[in-house]
């Protein structure tokens, strides 16, 4: 007997048997994502309230032109266009950001909350074409690891950040002092949070280790690889922890810098 | 002992299918593959539904339970709500033959098409090899798989976009990451990888990773370090530059 078989046709969007709260995890990650960048936004853009003592936003670091004493060069450089707006956030934020864009899990997660592509799975999709990652404009997400390693200088930066956040001026003589704070925690926390992300990214992993087929004859490499790997099991988790970190800590710094929150010295 | 519904796919002489309720009896430590033998023996001697190991380690009766592809074997009726009508349907990335059975064939044509293990010369005389063993079990992840296929039925891109001629499905880019990170191998499969296997199209979204009764991490280990790879051949200018000074 032949047997002809037939295909049971796609369904159309949001459509599927599935029982569950599907749209939960897409609608959490595109409020997550949404305020974020909203937040980001508003904050690069303040060019204000960005240090406090010796800390400085993650935001606004590193501060290369600035009115704080954090920054490298001086204040707002001469050649910035007039009617452009100037907030030393602007000159930093694109790289972390992109780094972020670029990222295989948060590319996972915007495709489907942002996209509907597919909008979780197994549920209908939207549109009948599609090109994935294998042309123009995804194709461009293949950047990604020429952004890691901004990110990786980024995160150079901002220890050190963290670690000038453990020299308190004295408000009298001026002279520097060991102490740690509520913001130097905060600060430490982030860095640490942003380096397990960072080194935990799919391309660290290949570039330390993963390229090769035999790992083991390259003992450095080897190490390397199985640590990024073990970061790399929670890269999700870093993803958003960091994410929350980093708003966290401009959050932080802003609102001692306001005066609307006080930094408790632990030492 | 108490009843469930059931709503089963069942595929009709003239092509067309659409869902059939069954009641039956259920009781505790059942299987949704129980309850479909349990209506076929009592209800629809007609029903087809494939099956052989029920135990998880052949990959046969993979289907949709309640809109999530799982194998019927391993999915417990307490891990489903029993209150409301369960339904099973075919995996819907494929043909479906008859009733809960699909045509899966095209997944075998696929498999031929990806260049096969190219070992380098033995290490000894005797024609073995040496290899550390923490090598080997990077790719021992890939061998677990045991071709349910359920990561193909979840692929959007062959799901909703039926990009079976361009692109080869999580499962065969798992194939392929067992070969080319094989460590006595010596074939390039980077070329084919990127032109008309289509890794391009995967865009991440590890679908695939989440349905793998094996928990293979296909995502996180198989397709992006071949990406990465696809990468380094083909789009990153500075390690084409390296590659010429080697």
């Amino acid at each position: 007997m032949q047997v002809i078989p037939v295909r049971v046709e796609p369904r159309g969007f949001g459509q599927t048997s599935r029982r569950d709260a599907w749209w939960a995890v897409p609608l959490g990650v595109f409020l997550g994502l949404s305020a974020f960048i909203v937040y980001a936004t508003w904050a690069a853009f303040q060019g204000e309230h960005y240090t406090y003592g010796p800390y400085l936003s993650p935001f606004y670091a590193p501060e290369l032109f600035g009115d704080s004493p954090h920054a490298w060069f001086g204040p707002k450089p001469a050649w910035w266009p007039a009617l452009a707006p100037f907030s030393p956030a602007l000159l930093i934020l694109p790289f972390p950001g992109l780094f972020r864009f670029t990222c295989y899990y948060y590319r996972g997660a915007y495709y489907k909350a942002f996209w509907a592509d597919p909008p979780s799975c197994a549920v209908g999709e939207p549109r009948k074409g599609y090109w994935g990652e294998n042309s123009f404009p995804l194709i461009l997400q293949n950047v990604h690891r020429y952004f890691m390693w901004i990110a990786v200088l980024f995160l150079l930066l901002l220890a050190y950040d963290a670690w000038k956040a453990m020299w308190f001026a004295d408000p009298v003589t001026g002279a520097e002092t060991f102490g740690i704070g509520v913001g130097t925690i905060v600060l430490v926390v982030n860095v640490v949070l942003l380096g397990s992300y960072t080194l935990g990214c799919h391309v660290m992993r290949h570039v330390v280790g993963g390229t090769f087929d035999e790992v083991s004859k390259h003992p450095v490499c080897e190490r390397a690889y199985a640590c990024s790997t073990a970061l790399n099991y929670k890269h999700q988790a870093f993803a958003w922890a960091s994410l929350f970190s980093v708003a966290f800590s401009d959050i932080y710094v802003r609102l001692c810098s306001m005066g609307i929150w006080t930094d408790l010295r632990i030492l | 002992m108490a009843e469930a519904t059931f709503r089963i796919w069942r595929t009709e002489p003239g092509g067309e299918g659409g869902f059939q309720e069954y009641r039956t009896a259920v009781s505790d430590g059942m299987v949704v593959l129980d309850a479909v033998h349990r209506i076929q023996a009592e209800q629809a001697p007609d029903l087809a539904v494939r099956w052989n190991c029920k135990a998880g380690k052949c990959g046969s009766c993979s289907a949709e339970i309640n809109g999530r592809p799982r194998l019927m074997c391993m999915t417990r009726l307490n891990q489903v709500n029993l209150n409301e009508p369960v339904t099973v349907e075919p995996m819907r990335t494929f043909p479906s033959i008859k009733d809960l059975v699909t045509d899966v064939s095209w997944n075998f044509r696929v498999k031929k098409g990806i260049t096969k293990i190219k070992p380098r010369k033995p290490d000894f005389a005797d024609g073995t090899f040496r290899m550390a063993q923490r090598d080997v079990d990077r790719v021992q992840e890939f061998r677990k798989c045991i071709e349910c296929f359920l990561c193909q039925d979840v692929c959007h891109v062959l799901r909703d976009h039926n990009k079976h001629e361009e692109f080869i499905g999580p499962r065969f880019l798992v194939y392929a990451a067992q070969l080319e990170m094989n460590p006595i191998d010596t074939a390039d499969r980077i070329p084919e990888l990127k032109a008309d296997k289509g890794i391009g199209y995967c865009n991440i979204t590890k679908c695939c990773t989440k349905v793998c009764p094996e928990h293979i991490h296909i995502t996180d280990n198989a397709i992006i370090p071949l990406k990465e790879r696809v990468v380094s051949r083909y789009y990153d200018p500075v390690t084409r530059l390296l590659r010429l000074f080697k």
